[in-house]
């Protein structure tokens, strides 16, 4: 699968993304996020970025919404366009 | 073509121009500018310029799926967004929604509720450059109170 890292958050976790199987026992994004927050230092951005969104193969979602192996995963800063 | 996500400028009047048509009464617009704050060029908190990042796999399909949510919910005859992308400057246009119907009441409320929901769910993000240093613009919690009143039944 493939995770990405938008903004504010991209910049906090020095990455714009990864390439990785889905880790084992992880089913929705929220697990996923905390599964990533528990590698510790800057990756705990992901639990303390404000009102953080996400989107599963490029659509928002709640934090509920199911994962599987092949998904394009987001997480990103609320948006501020317009 | 409906959405456009681009780096380059467009040209308001002929984008107006083009929703006319048959059975056309109506056209309203909105033109969303980098703002040029009412401070010295001195002061550190001046935005000089701002960029604005996005999804790119994402930002088209979010925007095509707003406006197809407009269309659902009023009558139109045309609808046209284009949203940039890239480094601007103050004063420089960001983002155009225009929306042509029969009469005056949906090209209205359809404008407005579009730049609601792009506010809310586009996936773009804007950074400002000032003299003293970049940072990320917080959303606003007044942008989420704006779409909210879209799901009161107006």
């Amino acid at each position: 699968m493939k995770v990405l890292y938008f903004a504010s958050l991209r910049e906090a976790l020095g990455t714009g993304g990864e390439d990785l199987a889905l880790p084992a026992g992880i089913a929705t994004v929220g697990a996923l996020r905390d599964h990533f927050a528990a590698r510790g230092g800057a990756w705990a951005a992901l639990t303390q970025t404000k009102n953080l969104r996400c989107a599963v193969n490029q659509r928002m979602v709640g934090f509920d919404a199911a994962v599987s192996d092949g998904d394009e995963v987001a997480f990103f800063p609320p948006v501020t366009g317009g | 073509m409906t959405v456009s996500v681009q780096q380059a400028d467009f040209d308001v009047g002929a984008e107006i121009a083009a929703l006319g048509g048959d059975g056309i009464g109506a056209v309203a617009s909105f033109v969303g500018l980098v703002r040029a704050d009412k401070v010295s060029a001195n002061d550190a908190d001046a935005v000089r310029a701002m960029t604005l990042e996005h999804y790119p796999a994402m930002t088209q399909s979010a925007l095509e799926d707003i406006v197809a949510q407009a269309r659902a919910r009023w009558d139109l005859l045309g609808v046209r967004v284009i949203h940039r992308v890239g480094r601007l400057l103050p004063g420089d246009r960001i983002v155009f929604v225009g929306v042509a119907s029969s009469h005056r009441h949906d090209a209205f409320a359809a404008c407005e509720f579009i730049m609601d929901y792009l506010k809310t769910r586009a996936p773009f993000w804007k950074r400002e450059e000032t003299a003293g240093g970049a940072r990320w613009v917080d959303a606003r919690e007044s942008d989420d109170a704006a779409l909210g009143r879209w799901s009161k039944g107006e």
